[in-house]
């Protein structure tokens, strides 16, 4: 299907038609004075203009508390699959990014049927970033734009008008919902093109001094770097920086028994390595008790660890979210890897 | 997973498996010996361990410490925790969730036709005993089996029976410390490394395998060094939370590794860039 284009008032149509589908539309919408990913209502909510939201969508592909198991106390178990038909809109190419890498990490090796049955169900419709957020810099990723992953890909032009382009079955056939629309002209693609370009460079609040794909080799250098007991030595160790970042999918897995004493589940919640409890085992013995090696240890994952298991790909998409969460100033990744960038002896 | 399960695609449902024997090995350690309900034995090898689970307190990461050359499944639980706690009060004909087994097993090929030192600190007996009782199980496989046990105190020694039936063996041999001395102890007193000197002519060409408090991988390492016991030759089998067991939740992850994953079992030589590990 070619490009279709959209006037603000056609595109709000397109919107109503897909909440009358039934399905819920998750949208990014205003929460005070910032953005969040919630059920949409009506097109008047949807605010395509949004920065970044507070919680990257993630939390509907891989829920903050996910049950995975009913039970009778004592007794035997039965899977959950709660997913049901959602359509998730607006996802910045960057939350995009990070929801691609999560896709792999619990597909591969043991294939984790809760995360891909719930995500098999999701249509996402992808949202080229309007206006930067104070602490983007996907430019510096490599995650400004993107071209692979969306069911269908929105872009905002100059005018106001809204380009969609289905990239799969399930885009078209939500195209399909829409009422008029016209198709998009050269002048039209060329005006996305501008858009692309401009956000491949200019989503660039921090500027990262090497190529992500550097990083692992940078950090090769400097597991013992002063910077790591610097920056912790101000950490609350909150973990905020956890819970806020879209490529973080650590978890807990807790049971949970009904009032009735009789029943319960067993769900996974969201975890962070910067909570001091991260690896404590049996009988109390921390494994990772130093602020500083928890500290390290997220940036490690991002820039390090993680990518070995995604083909080099930096756990790390340039949202700026963390920096934004942490109370101490300190969880910038761009700030320390360009630290370790100036203390590399090159050759 | 057993071989009726292998058709299982929710990688966290746990089988339900029945307790058929429980002792009290120490105050706070309960052995178990479990059956799966479906009929089948788990298809573990040494080394490996399962997720044990109660419906309603939780899931725990528990070193098998039976050989797969036995009936069943044999498990030692040590009372620290709520889960625990209950397992304690569990009695046979109850029944436990299980999953696994997973993660590395010990070097049961490479190690054949060599001779075998297992270092055991403590609680550290208790994955081991199954590949000791793999090796004496194919006795005709290995060199000579060297056991060293340590234990902080008289009373918490483990499987005191079957380790008085290894003394009595002359295929094998085994010497014991504890670390506090006892009026009923007659044997060595000291931590675990006083007892490598005794050992250090066999350790040549040997396969050392560790497993013990984290406390103690330190000192024994050190011991084995200055014994010239090449990396390469040492297996270190690893206590992390692993609570996932497959790979997921990155709770058990030192540095780049899984220990769900890459271990339990590690030879020592690749923890050479693991700074986390020990």
């Amino acid at each position: 299907m070619s490009v279709r284009k959209f006037t603000s008032q056609q595109f709000d149509e397109f919107v109503s038609a897909m909440l009358k589908t039934g399905r819920p539309v998750i949208a990014p919408q205003a929460k005070d004075d910032r953005f969040a990913f919630g059920p949409l209502s009506s097109p008047a909510d949807l605010r395509l203009d949004y920065d970044v939201t507070i919680l990257p969508p993630k939390k509907y592909v891989l829920p903050q508390v996910e049950p995975l198991l009913e039970f009778e106390v004592f007794g035997p178990y039965q899977s959950v699959y709660e997913g049901k038909p959602m359509i998730l809109l607006g996802v910045h190419p960057y939350d995009l990014a990070a929801i691609l890498q999560t896709d792999e990490l619990f597909r591969q090796g043991y294939y984790d049927k809760h995360y891909m049955d719930r995500r098999k169900q999701i249509t996402i419709i992808a949202l080229d970033v309007v206006r930067p957020s104070i602490n983007v810099f996907a430019s510096s990723m490599g995650t400004a734009t993107i071209s692979k992953g969306y069911d269908i890909l929105l872009t905002v032009l100059k005018d106001g008008s809204i380009l969609a382009d289905a990239a799969t079955d399930k885009g078209q056939e939500l195209l399909r919902l829409a009422g008029a629309s016209a198709p998009a002209s050269e002048a039209d693609l060329k005006a996305r093109k501008a858009v692309w370009d401009y956000n491949a460079a200019g989503l660039n609040k921090h500027v990262l001094l090497c190529k992500p794909s550097f990083l692992p080799k940078l950090l090769e250098q400097h597991y013992n770097h002063p910077v790591w007991e610097e920056k912790a030595r101000l950490c609350y160790s909150c973990g905020s920086c956890n819970m806020v970042c879209p490529t973080c999918y650590c978890f807990d897995v807790q049971d949970q028994v009904d009032w009735n004493l009789k029943n319960g589940q067993r769900a996974r919640c969201w975890d962070g390595c910067l909570l001091e409890h991260f690896a404590v085992v049996a009988g109390n013995h921390n494994f990772r008790k130093e602020r500083s090696a928890r500290f390290r240890h997220r940036l490690y994952r991002k820039g390090k660890y993680v990518p070995a298991k995604i083909e080099g790909e930096i756990a790390c998409v340039g949202c700026g979210r963390c920096i934004t969460a942490c109370t101490a100033k300190i969880a910038n990744p761009v700030d320390v890897y360009n630290r370790l960038i100036q203390d590399t002896q090159l050759g | 997973m057993c071989e009726c399960c292998n058709g299982q695609t929710d990688i966290y449902l746990p089988q339900m498996a029945t307790i058929t024997k429980r002792k009290m090995l120490t105050d706070t350690e309960v052995y178990m010996h479990l059956e799966m309900d479906c009929g089948q034995d788990l298809a573990y090898q040494p080394g490996q361990f399962v997720e044990v689970s109660l419906a309603g307190i939780g899931e725990a990461p528990i070193s098998i410490s039976s050989s797969p050359t036995q009936k069943g499944l044999e498990l030692v639980v040590r009372n620290v925790g709520s889960l625990t706690r209950a397992i304690h009060k569990l009695q046979p004909g109850d029944k436990l969730g299980i999953r696994g087994p997973y993660g590395a097993t010990y070097p049961i090929e490479e190690a054949k036709g060599r001779n075998l030192v297992f270092i055991c600190g403590g609680i550290g007996l208790v994955p081991q005993r199954s590949f000791i009782r793999y090796a004496l199980d194919h006795r005709g496989d290995y060199g000579k089996i060297i056991v060293l046990v340590g234990t902080k105190t008289y009373s918490m020694r483990l499987f005191c029976d079957e380790i008085a039936l290894w003394h009595k063996r002359t295929d094998m041999k085994v010497l014991e410390t504890i670390d506090e001395a006892h009026e009923q102890w007659h044997g060595n007193v000291g931590v675990v490394t006083t007892l490598i000197p005794k050992i250090e002519n066999e350790l040549a060409g040997s396969l050392v395998l560790v497993c013990g408090p984290p406390i103690m991988y330190k000192f024994v390492l050190i011991s084995l060094a200055d014994a010239h016991v090449s990396t390469e030759n040492i297996y270190v089998n690893l206590e992390r939370r692993m609570k996932c067991g497959v790979g997921k939740c990155g709770h058990c992850q030192i540095n780049d590794k899984y220990v769900c994953q890459d271990g339990p079992v590690f030879r020592f030589s690749e923890l050479a860039l693991v700074p986390e590990a020990i």
